[in-house]
């Protein structure tokens, strides 16, 4: 049915843009944009551990960034150092084992820049069926989840007296990240995927009224950047991930230009914090 | 007054010499109180002094490191945390904040909201609503789920006086209409609210428990407050002869400093002061005396 490369690219791109949108809203609530590096970054260990075992890419890039939140989350209870520390060492430490490994795997010809910076042609029939059976998986997640990942999101220590188990809503949180990274990884590349969750997430802030509308509004923000993006990245042959990158950004732009009736004091309101 | 209590109640929370620690120290040790339906319990103590923690350990936040808590089954719990601020990338107005933890009809928002005064703010986002408001909004948030259990940790901060005169009064009335028991913890040392049935003093231990003296029984306060005010307000006066250092020592009223405030260390100078009236087991050399009308804490460190 999808025998055209593109209209497979822009199918698949889109299912990850409507998974993206309300996880991406998590993250830039919960401020953990550094923490979706992480996890990104170490999909490509997970990328050279499929190769040096064999398994299925998505799978070991599944397995291995699930496993660096968990390892993050148990460090972090350790309390030995920062947060943002601890980030900054797994990191780039997986990317560059991931690396590494890769360089001595001779007998293997990899495509590095398709998987750092997203290759439209690398989408196969099958990766849609996993990407549009993933993402809606990812979707009923959400909407189950909403509930206790949205209070807990706002006071965590609110949400387990009121009853409700913050910290599983914050693992499956993170096994849903996972799922993303390794879902989106062909088409946005590793170093990319964490934009895709965060910018159109934070284009949609400005004409939202309520969490859920923000939702809504990234997936759809997300699905026309990556359409812009995509067509963009096949006129001028530019790597698929950083022309969704800059159609989504040129989107954010548009959201910060004084037109609507939206107040805009709202989102410059409290200009220091934010993200890390 | 009225009372709700009655023999046969089971409390709805009940400590057990619970302690908490973090860290190889202990933030709070050998708490003992409990809450019944309809009781006003108030926590009082300096800063740090183990009031947030002991409300988390009654509610399950927290777990005991040593002791017990009991909770009864199935208890309900509203509660309105100390700190709490909503990034401005969340888009939540005051009306969507009332149902964050579970479902509620809309009339069951717009009574909650018009009973703490702030339902015209209902389409509000709270990152643009002034201390007070918000802390009015949080309060109509924990009472509309209909708690068995309210938890308010200094709910009338950032509030101004007569603000905090209403909110006590508004929390009085909620206890009386629902019967639900209150664990309400003050930023205040002396001054309560007048219907809390038991006042209980923190200091990385119970340092002593009381009732508190109604302002409206001195004509002083009255006049210091204003009528409505006294009627609202209550004091309870307890002079502590010892302070808890950040490293977790002790500095005395004589000026020296011991690793700990357990009694026979040689620095509590009025252990056989008659007007000591708690527990032997406290035994922190401090005393209490419930019916003081000293304003200013009495504190000769």
């Amino acid at each position: 049915m999808f025998d055209d490369f593109f209209v497979r690219a822009l199918v698949a791109g889109i299912g990850i843009a409507v998974m993206a949108g309300p996880l991406g809203c998590f993250v830039i609530w919960r401020r953990m944009a550094y923490f979706g590096d992480t996890m990104a970054h170490s999909a490509l260990l997970g990328v050279a551990l499929s190769l040096l075992l064999d398994l299925n890419l998505m799978v070991a890039v599944f397995i291995v960034a699930a496993s660096v939140s968990l390892l993050l989350l148990f460090l972090q209870r350790r309390g030995a150092l920062s947060t943002d520390a601890l980030l900054g060492i797994l990191s780039h430490s997986a990317l560059s084992i991931g690396l590494v490994i890769v360089a001595f795997m001779t007998w293997v010809r990899i495509d590095l820049v398709g998987f750092l910076f997203g290759d439209i042609l690398a989408v196969s029939e099958s990766d849609i069926d996993i990407i549009w059976g993933g993402g809606i998986l990812v979707i009923f997640a959400i909407v189950y989840l909403w509930r206790p990942l949205l209070a807990s999101t706002v006071n965590p220590e609110l949400a387990e007296a009121e009853g409700m188990k913050p910290e599983r809503a914050r693992l499956f949180f993170m096994l849903l990240m996972a799922l993303v990274i390794a879902i989106a990884m062909k088409i946005v590349g590793i170093l990319l995927i964490t934009s895709l969750l965060i910018i159109p997430a934070a284009t949609a802030r400005r004409f939202s009224s309520s969490p859920e509308i923000m939702a809504v509004l990234a997936s759809v923000i997300g699905a026309l950047a990556v359409t812009g993006g995509l067509f963009g990245s096949l006129h001028w042959d530019t790597p698929s991930g950083p022309s969704i990158v800059v159609a989504a950004l040129a989107l954010f732009v548009l959201s910060l230009l004084p037109i609507g009736r939206r107040r805009l004091e709202a989102a410059s309101h409290s200009t220091p914090g934010g993200h890390h | 007054m009225l009372n709700f209590r009655s023999p046969e109640t089971t409390p709805l929370v009940r400590l057990n010499n619970a302690g908490v620690r973090r860290n190889g120290r202990w933030l709070v040790r050998g708490v003992e109180f409990s809450i019944s339906p309809g009781e006003i319990v108030t926590l009082i103590g300096p800063n740090g002094s183990g009031k947030s923690t002991t409300a988390k350990t009654a509610i399950g936040v927290l777990k005991a490191d040593e002791g017990f808590v009991e909770r009864k089954a199935g208890l309900k719990v509203g509660y309105v945390p100390q700190k709490l601020a909503v990034d401005w990338t969340l888009p939540l107005t005051v009306e969507r904040l009332m149902t964050l933890t579970g479902p509620l009809k809309g009339r069951e928002v717009e009574e909650a909201l018009s009973a703490t005064g702030v339902l015209h703010l209902a389409k509000a986002e709270v990152q643009h609503l002034s201390g007070g408001e918000f802390q009015r909004a949080l309060l109509a948030r924990a009472i509309a789920r209909k708690p068995d259990l309210l938890v308010l940790d200094e709910p009338v901060q950032g509030v101004d006086f007569s603000g905090e005169i209403a909110l006590y009064e508004l929390i009085k009335q909620i206890r009386n209409r629902t019967g639900c028991g209150i664990l309400l913890i003050s930023h205040d040392l002396h001054i309560v609210m007048a219907e809390t049935d038991t006042v209980v003093c923190l200091n990385g231990h119970v340092c002593c428990r009381g009732t508190p003296q109604a302002v409206s029984q001195s004509p002083e306060y009255q006049k210091l407050f204003g009528r409505r005010a006294a009627s609202t307000l209550a004091v309870y006066s307890h002079n502590h002869d010892h302070t808890h250092l950040p490293d977790g020592r002790v500095l005395h009223a004589d000026g020296s400093i011991t690793e700990h405030c357990y009694p026979g260390d040689g620095h509590h100078h009025d252990e056989d002061d008659n007007v000591h009236d708690h527990g032997d087991d406290c035994g922190c050399g401090h005393h209490s005396r419930l019916h003081g009308f000293e304003l200013k804490e009495k504190r000769d460190v």
